[in-house]
């Protein structure tokens, strides 16, 4: 498997939603690449016929009647935000 | 004797006789934490006033002569990644420093309707993320048999509470090896159930399809307890199983004649510090002298665990941990003018350094011309790694070896390198990746004087058998009975 790059590395924070300083892009991308070519190992096996495991239990669609029921009231959906008004979240402008 | 050292049973005798009250206990267990936290630093935070107010209920409901639940009075330390309502809750990070939850956790749910008295919640690695409890946020926990250690991680402040008796029992959450792991470390028991088996509803997610509550105690038949206490179908969690719950007291027959152990050669051999394979093979002599069959087994894809945890839980936890963004609860960053800007540095600010490593890895991992090379290898790997232990027990009953490959490690030894700790958990990963049930039990010491942990696994949802194995060898051995000096 590829090495990742220092611009890879930035651009998965920015996809991460992460500032990294310049100090933590060195560090990161020599870490990553330690951690990447460590899991290059998995590239020993042939695993052309195996099945995927996404979940080890019998998947199957978990579903209730349609019946209503009450939920989070708005009150206790808002209690822990950083900003609220008019009963609505509010955050920063999103378009300037 | 401290309260902590009395079996459940005692406890539960001496409150029916009125010789013992819920306060009691209660305040020994806050006069306990007030003698040792100084030192472990295992709490992140209490709840004295709730916990008196129930005990003084309990009390009451006591005098009234109403039935007890199963756990009635025992005072109980939670991981800080389980919710509690209008309990902080801050899964050991600055970014969540302020959240109060509005609802519990159904094991939450489950231990109050047993009767148990939360304390306090306990000290982490950040949302569950590391090996040494060295990641969190606030602090870090240290090892009550020697402070200089790491009392292991993530449920380092559960696994170090309960060996330092402040707290009779503690409930962990294990991803990776996050409850046996730390168990091993200060020397007590710690059990991660079948995936599925304990409601995930309310743990806060770090890899879902890894995810497990489990119990940390002193003893098996009190893990025992506090399982049957927890364990449950729950609707609300579609991860949960709709299994029929065995009774796992009664499980605990200390009759092990004609089981079959399995000892994989992968989890003796290199990398396995020469003491605890020398533990683990006394161990072993000890369950033949009862009766159980002991035989070499291959767990062939083992080396191939640690490297396919590594792209799949953070490839999870990339996922799960994009909400935290400061919109909806939380810390928010307040310098940013703009929406975008302000995502960047609430989570810049206010998750750690192995949080953003793991975040960056799982995003990596999952970005688009890279899924199919890492996430969907590692999770085809996956399935070689739970069909080796399909086909070890379709002639075994339990898989025994360390649970962890060396002792405690000392502070700051492993923090700067992360493969390094990673590895640390190369018994337990294999075990969350087959999502099979897992104990580690007490089994020895090093000669520095640390604890050394012996993990018993078992086919799914048979925690039954686990559980048996775990008690007949606790009670023909005295490990579990040493405590540590505060």
């Amino acid at each position: 498997m590829s090495a990742i790059t220092r611009n890879e590395v930035e651009y998965v924070a920015k996809l991460a939603r992460l500032n990294l300083t310049e100090e933590e892009a060195v560090k990161y991308t020599e870490q990553l690449n330690s951690i990447l070519e460590f899991a290059g190992k998995l590239n020993e096996l042939d695993t052309a016929d195996v099945p995927p495991t996404s979940h080890v239990l019998n998947v199957y669609n978990v579903m209730r009647d349609d019946i209503v029921v009450p939920s989070l009231s708005h009150e206790d959906a808002l209690r822990n935000a950083p900003d609220e008004e008019d009963g609505q979240f509010k955050v920063p402008a999103v378009i300037e | 004797m401290s309260l902590f050292e009395k079996r459940l049973q005692d406890i539960h005798t001496e409150l029916e006789k009125g010789e013992l009250t819920v306060s009691d206990l209660v305040n020994a267990s806050f006069e306990r934490i007030a003698q040792t936290e100084d030192k472990v630093k295992a709490f992140i935070s209490l709840d004295e006033e709730n916990a008196r107010a129930r005990a003084k209920q309990l009390d009451e409901q006591q005098s009234r002569g109403e039935e007890q639940g199963l756990l009635f009075g025992l005072p109980a330390g939670i991981k800080d990644n389980i919710v509690t309502k209008n309990v902080i809750t801050t899964c050991a990070s600055k970014l969540l420093a302020n959240y109060k939850p509005v609802h519990n956790a159904t094991a939450m749910d489950r231990l109050h309707a047993s009767e148990a008295v939360m304390i306090g919640k306990l000290n982490m690695d950040e949302f569950a993320m590391g090996g040494s409890t060295e990641n969190s946020s606030f602090h870090n926990t240290y090892n009550p048999w020697n402070l200089a250690y790491v009392p292991g991680g993530s449920s380092g402040g559960s696994a170090a509470s309960v060996a330092a008796g402040q707290v009779y029992f503690s409930l962990g959450s294990d991803t990776g090896g996050s409850i046996r792991q730390p168990a091993a470390y200060c020397g007590v028991v710690g059990l991660k159930p079948t995936y599925g088996l304990v409601s995930r509803y309310g743990l806060v997610a770090f890899a879902s399809s890894l995810d497990q509550i489990g119990p940390i105690t002193k003893n098996v038949e009190d893990s025992a307890y506090v399982l049957q206490a927890i364990a449950t179908h729950d609707p609300v969690d579609s991860t949960s199983a709709d299994v029929e719950i065995p009774d796992y007291i009664s499980a605990l027959t200390g009759d092990i004649k004609g089981l079959r152990v399995g000892v994989p050669k992968e989890m003796m051999g290199e990398g396995i510090d020469p003491e605890v394979r020398e533990k683990i093979n006394a161990a072993l002599k000890v369950l033949e002298s009862l009766g159980a069959t002991v035989e070499e087994v291959t767990l062939p894809h083992t080396e191939y665990a640690v490297p396919t945890y590594y792209i799949l839980a953070p490839s999870e936890a990339s996922s799960n941990l994009a909400r935290y963004d400061g919109v909806r609860y939380g810390v928010r960053a307040d310098s940013a003018e703009n929406l975008i800007d302000m995502y960047h540095e609430t989570r810049s600010q206010g998750l750690g350094p192995e949080v953003k490593r793991r975040i960056m890895l799982g995003t990596y991992a999952l970005s688009s011309g890279y899924y199919d090379a890492y996430y969907r290898k590692a999770q085809q790997v996956r399935t070689l790694i739970k069909r080796d232990f399909d086909q070890v027990f379709a002639k075994y009953d339990v898989i025994i070896g360390p649970t962890a490959p060396t002792t405690a490690f000392k502070i700051g030894e492993k923090v700067n390198d992360p493969l390094t700790m990673y590895l640390e958990d190369i018994c337990t990963i294999p075990v969350n990746l087959a999502g099979i049930p897992a104990i580690s039990v007490p089994c020895g010491f090093a000669s520095n004087g640390m604890p050394i942990g012996m993990q018993i696994a078992g086919k799914s949802f048979d925690e039954a058998t686990v559980l048996r194995v775990a008690h007949a060898f606790e009670q023909n051995t005295e490990h579990h009975k040493a405590r540590p000096e505060l």
